[in-house]
């Protein structure tokens, strides 16, 4: 899989998809932010995220490590996040206090990241009925009728590939530590 | 170390749902609008005529350039258009 650090670099050389392929990449991971971390109502998390996108943009060529761009697109949505909520007037009370809980939640969102790239070494099967069920909620009918498989075996057939996430996430944390800073 | 249950890996899991698809799609057309963007403040340098129609309706200017004018792509397009306000 091309790393972040590629992807940026092929961005900065002109290919045409990269920009399509990095918002790909990352648009779940702002949106988490915005919405869970900085509980953003959907019109201005709408707002944050194409802001965030905008100037990331602009700004990709001042990016100093290529590699580091998940944690820089964490601080602007941050930044972005916090103006947001400064303008309606809803960190003034008790900022502290709020960046704690997102915080948390940051952290959250973080170790999910790194499971998803866990999942991303499992079987095409695999990766869509996880991601069809807990990703996107939906039921088992509706991922039979697109899987073309029978409802009836999709439960087992998430516990398995969960099984087989579990194995490859912890091992992964027991081998060497994932590439990407957190972020504070 | 911390073990990771189905119900943790789940929860997890669920952290990450996807954006809505049209947040995505907007954010991946940003090169192809700034292009856009570029010709209609060109144009609009170069005809005084054409200026004022833009200003007085942005949004249908740039729906007409085929271009979702979101508050982002509107905000940026005033910025350019005002530079000095």
């Amino acid at each position: 899989m091309e790393t972040d650090a590629q992807l940026v670099e092929r961005i900065r050389a002109g290919d045409q998809d990269g920009w399509r392929d990095l918002v790909e990449r990352f648009s779940r991971y702002v949106y988490a932010i915005a919405v869970q971390a900085y509980r953003l109502s959907e019109h201005d998390a709408e707002d944050v995220f194409q802001e965030v996108f905008a100037r990331a943009y602009e700004r990709l060529d001042q990016l100093r490590d290529p590699g580091a761009v998940r944690p820089w697109l964490a601080q602007l949505t941050r930044r972005v996040a916090i103006d947001r909520l400064r303008e309606a007037g809803r960190v003034e009370l008790n900022e502290e206090l709020a960046s704690d809980a997102a915080d948390e939640t940051m952290d959250r969102i973080e170790e999910a990241w790194d499971v998803r790239n866990a999942m991303a070494e499992l079987s095409e099967p695999c990766r869509e009925v996880l991601d069809r069920f807990f990703g996107r909620d939906e039921s088992y009918r509706t991922i039979g009728e697109a899987l073309d498989i029978p409802a009836g075996t999709i439960a087992s057939r998430i516990s398995r590939c969960l099984g087989q996430l579990r194995a490859q996430y912890e091992g992964r944390i027991e081998g060497p530590a994932p590439s990407g800073g957190r972020i504070r | 170390m911390r073990r990771y249950d189905e119900e943790t890996l789940a929860e997890l899991l669920r952290r990450l749902p996807p954006a809505p698809e049209a947040w995505v799609k907007a954010a991946q057309e940003l090169p192809l609008v700034r292009g856009r963007l570029d010709e209609l403040v060109a144009r609009a340098e170069a005809d005084a005529r054409y200026r004022e129609q833009l200003v007085a309706d942005l949004e249908r200017a740039l729906e007409a350039e085929g271009v979702e004018p979101n508050p982002v792509v509107l905000e940026q397009l005033r910025e350019r258009l005002n530079p000095d306000a």
